[in-house]
């Protein structure tokens, strides 16, 4: 393997020489040893003071402790030591890059300078100059500088461009010059196929998968728990620039297919590593936030479900999440319910997934009968019917049910053998607070959907789902009883989606039908649940519930930018088909289907599913 | 030649002989234009029946008609004495299957899926066995499973079972969809074109197998543009005409019939509406050459036998 890496680092100047050195770079032999370079400076300079003063949050003042951003440039530099040592060939490294280590250097690299540079700006900007600086932020930007201009030095082989058509306009002259440096750009982050793994034995592939996971829920309580907008925006960056460097070095696929091989380890790890985060917050701010985006994620795998593998597109989604919610609170008691009974929880879920299943077979009977475009237009109306309806069930405009606007407020909580959700309990030295506790209740939901999604996937239903997702004439001419399967996608989809909500409505306390929205800032709502599934990755599991969680998480931190949040939502949506159309997570079914050109790989793996 | 040799060979599954397909006065209307007009045709066990005719004769709309995707009309077909049901997916589950003009695999699936979708009519676990994952379900995911590996070993494609079907070469994505058909373990196989851009080995292969599943007992009925094809596989050929059928009976008989020719070549046959019409035309050439005779080698004369053989062309 040593080797391999070896002959590649030689012979790529030889491919790459005939064009004169760029400007700003080393020259070849140079650029590996500087990056190296950088990247050890980029960590050493963490441990500097970057400014005078702890008016800058996150207290960047002290020698020999990294504190708020650092961590996060400490992170990015130690990426890109580590890949920089690993292109070296330097034994036990290389496992880190199986595709090539060069095109993950310059992400790191990008990492680093990118969030160096934005805490400087910020800090810049909030004290009022760069004399805030200390010398120990000179340090940080010049060394992640050295690291860029290194990794920029790499020697890589250029794509062919061809000169642009000097008849052509002015115009269509610059854009190709344009497409030309755009296509030798992204030739820098050109990867070769992955090297295959040396066999390990099993004890130490579910280590190395336990150990993703454990690293998986460091980042992601890192995330939640950022305390200030400075720190979320650089954890953004540093997280957005270091998984695409892991991405490029083969790390995510070559773990995918450790968490393939052992499916069952993978899961129980994921909810036992989720499971663990409330234990590492000593008060109840962000388990809200982890319990929302439960939630929030839980009903996008669910959508998952009815999109991704049956391929309706629903657009009211959002409405079966309220029938759950709004089922389940006019039941457990609550005093402004008109019904006036307080039935135990699990009768109480079972009502609210039951409902939820009778109003989508009542919703899909006449509308899966359409296909496409018309299948979103009709669910988007239902999706409205059910908000205005629960509006007008106020007693004045209809009969009195749900209170209207003001919704079924004050939904007691909730007691399951003697253990009271709304206080906080002590468990072994740990405080666990309302929140938490329903974040346990909630993740046990979580983990009923993916069993469920998992198991419907992958059986006759769910080839049959994904037969009339691809085809449905000939999924219809195969036996499949087109307009039945579709309803089955659909009620299931729509009984998950009420789970969740019974447990919402505990959650909240209230329901309101303004929580049940198509379009709204703040999630869910069916547009958000349908960006979390094509953001995530259709057709997966993991894929809506991360896609889940950074579309709440992102609002929720970036407050000061509510104004613009939709804009910027719609815009990133853009970007993301335009550059990701497979979405973060990707099946592999997609990723063949999108990128059919760049990479053929025949054959099918369970990875990524 | 090769008809009279195959033919003799038994056909082990059902009696020979027994009629499988029974389409009776099948006709089938798009508003104004009828695209079938009362055809009959029937297909008995261990027969290999083709169906031919130009384009736009109605091959595929009476096929469309056969499994479904169309009701027909008037007229009823029946598969072994029973009338088939009006949905697609009912006729497949009676024992009718069969596969397109284009090829429509689920080309994001995997081959073995593809012939496990195939499976559907013949394994029953629902959403609950697919749930709870009782001894009952692992069984039949097997028993699926094994089925289809055997499916995909007799059309040859066993090595690729887990490749995406949409990257086979073209040939192996046609055998894909026959092994797709017959998961669902048909008595009646519909290909629709199933040489269409094929090399003459391809075609030679697909021979054969068609030839080795009519030895598993199963009636084949074809349509193909592909004459020497068909003339080499069929026992009975029937040959349809803007929607009406022509003429049926052994290869040499259709192939030696003078308005089967006449439909392919485009000549007028008796009772062509074109034929009247052909004879105005001449008539009036003889009168413009009669007028013309008197003064020869004018501009004018020129023009006007241009515009006669205008006329005759359209």
């Amino acid at each position: 393997m040593t080797t391999t890496q070896n002959t590649t680092t030689a012979t790529t100047p030889a491919q790459a020489t005939p064009s004169p050195r760029r400007p700003l770079t080393l020259p070849t032999t140079a650029a590996r040893p500087t990056a190296v370079a950088g990247g050890a400076l980029t960590v050493v300079s963490a441990f500097l003071a970057w400014t005078w003063t702890a008016a800058f949050p996150g207290d960047l003042t002290v020698y020999g402790y990294p504190g708020g951003l650092q961590w996060l440039v400490l992170v990015s530099g130690a990426l890109l030591t580590l890949f920089s040592l690993s292109s070296y060939g330097i034994k036990g490294l290389t496992w880190l890059t199986p595709q090539g280590a060069d095109a993950a250097m310059r992400l790191a690299a990008y990492a680093g300078l990118a969030t160096a540079w934005f805490t400087m700006i910020a800090i810049s900007v909030q004290l009022g100059g760069f004399a805030n600086l200390e010398p120990g932020a000179y340090v940080a930007l010049v060394a992640t500088l050295i690291g860029w201009l290194g990794t920029r030095s790499l020697p890589y082989e250029r794509p062919e461009t061809t000169p642009a058509d000097p008849e052509d306009s002015a115009f269509g002259r610059f854009k190709h010059t344009l497409g030309n440096h755009w296509s030798v750009y992204k030739g820098a982050f050109a990867t070769s196929p992955a090297r295959p793994a040396k066999k390990l034995p099993s004890y130490a592939e579910i280590l190395i998968v336990v150990v993703v996971l454990a690293l998986g829920l460091v980042v992601f309580t890192y995330g939640i728990t950022t305390e200030y907008d400075e720190l979320f925006i650089g954890f953004l960056i540093t997280a957005g620039f270091g998984f695409g460097a892991i991405g490029k070095a083969g790390l995510i696929q070559r773990v995918s297919t450790l968490t393939a091989r052992h499916r069952n380890v993978t899961l129980a790890g994921a909810f036992a590593a989720a499971a663990a985060f409330p234990f590492t917050q000593s008060d109840d701010q962000y388990a809200t936030i982890g319990v929302n985006i439960l939630i929030f994620a839980t009903v996008a795998l669910g959508l998952n479900i009815v999109v991704g593998l049956a391929g309706l597109l629903d657009l009211g989604y959002v409405a079966f999440l309220g029938v759950g919610a709004y089922a389940a609170a006019l039941v457990s008691g609550s005093p402004t319910s008109p019904f006036g009974i307080h039935l135990p929880f699990w009768q109480a879920i079972l009502v609210g997934a039951v409902a939820s299943m009778i109003f989508g077979v009542l919703i899909g009977a006449p509308t899966l009968r359409l296909r496409g475009d018309y299948l979103a237009i009709v669910t988007l109306g239902f999706g409205e019917i059910f908000r205005i309806g629960v509006l007008n069930l106020d007693g004045t405009s209809g009969p009195d049910v749900t209170n209207g606007s003001n919704g079924i407020s004050s939904i007691p909580n909730l007691n399951l053998f003697g253990f009271d959700f709304g206080a906080t309990h002590s468990i072994a030295g740990f405080t666990i607070g309302r929140f938490a506790n329903y974040f346990f209740l909630m993740l046990l939901v979580t983990l009923i959907v993916v069993v469920v999604f998992r198991r419907s996937a992958e059986s006759r239903i769910g080839r049959a789902w994904v037969a009339i997702r691809e085809d449905e004439t000939a999924a219809e001419a195969m036996g499949i009883n087109g307009f039945r399967t579709k309803l089955i996608a659909f009620a299931l989809g729509a009984t998950l989606a009420g789970l969740a909500g019974a447990v919402q409505a505990h959650v909240t306390y209230t329901v309101t039908p303004e929580q049940y929205q198509f379009a709204h800032a703040v999630p869910p709502n069916s547009a958000f649940l349908l960006a979390a599934v094509v953001l995530g990755g259709m057709g997966t599991i993991s894929g809506p519930l991360v896609g889940g969680a950074l579309l709440f998480l992102i609002p929720a931190k970036l407050q000061f930018m509510s104004d613009y949040q939709l804009f910027a939502f719609g815009l990133a949506l853009v970007l993301l088909m335009r550059f990701r159309p497979e979405g973060l997570i990707a099946n592999r079914r997609q990723q063949l289907e999108f990128h059919e050109k760049e990479e053929a790989p025949a054959t099918l793996t369970k990875a990524g599913a | 030649m090769t008809t009279d040799t195959t033919t003799a060979e038994p056909t082990p599954v059902s009696t020979p002989g027994e009629t499988v397909l029974d389409a009776r006065g099948v006709t089938m209307r798009f508003g104004g234009l009828t695209a079938v007009r009362s055809v009959d045709l029937t297909v008995n066990s261990g027969e290999i029946v083709g169906l031919i005719g130009p384009n736009g004769a109605g091959k595929t709309t009476f096929f469309n008609c056969l499994t479904g995707l169309y009701i027909p009309t008037e007229g009823e077909v029946r598969y072994k004495g029973t009338v088939l049901p009006a949905k697609s997916f009912k006729i497949t589950a009676t024992g009718i299957a069969r596969t397109f003009q284009n090829i429509r695999l689920f080309s994001n699936m995997t081959v073995l899926e593809n012939v496990l979708v195939g499976r559907h009519t013949r394994t029953k676990e629902g959403l609950w066995s697919a749930l709870l994952r009782g001894p009952g379900f692992h069984r039949a995911e097997a028993e699926s499973k094994a089925r289809a590996m055997e499916l995909l070993e007799f059309v040859g494609l066993e090595n690729k079972a887990e490749h995406l079907s949409r990257n086979l070469p073209y040939g192996e994505q046609r055998k894909l969809e026959i092994a797709r058909a017959l998961a669902s373990e048909p008595g009646l196989l519909l290909l629709d074109e199933p040489t269409a851009g094929m090399n003459p080995q391809e075609t030679r292969a697909a021979e054969e197998l068609i030839f080795a599943i009519r030895d598993k007992g199963i009636a084949v009925l074809v349509i193909e543009h592909d004459m020497r094809f068909i003339f080499n596989l069929c026992d009975r050929v029937a040959c349809l005409v803007q929607g009406e059928k022509l003429v049926e009976g052994t290869a040499a008989e259709v192939q030696g019939d003078e308005r089967v020719v006449a439909a392919y070549l485009g000549e007028p046959f008796e009772g062509d509406p074109g034929a009247a019409e052909v004879a105005e035309v001449e008539a009036a050439e003889a009168a413009a050459s009669d007028t013309t005779a008197a003064t020869p080698a004018t501009p004018a004369a020129a023009t006007d036998g241009d515009s006669t053989s205008k006329e005759t062309d359209r």
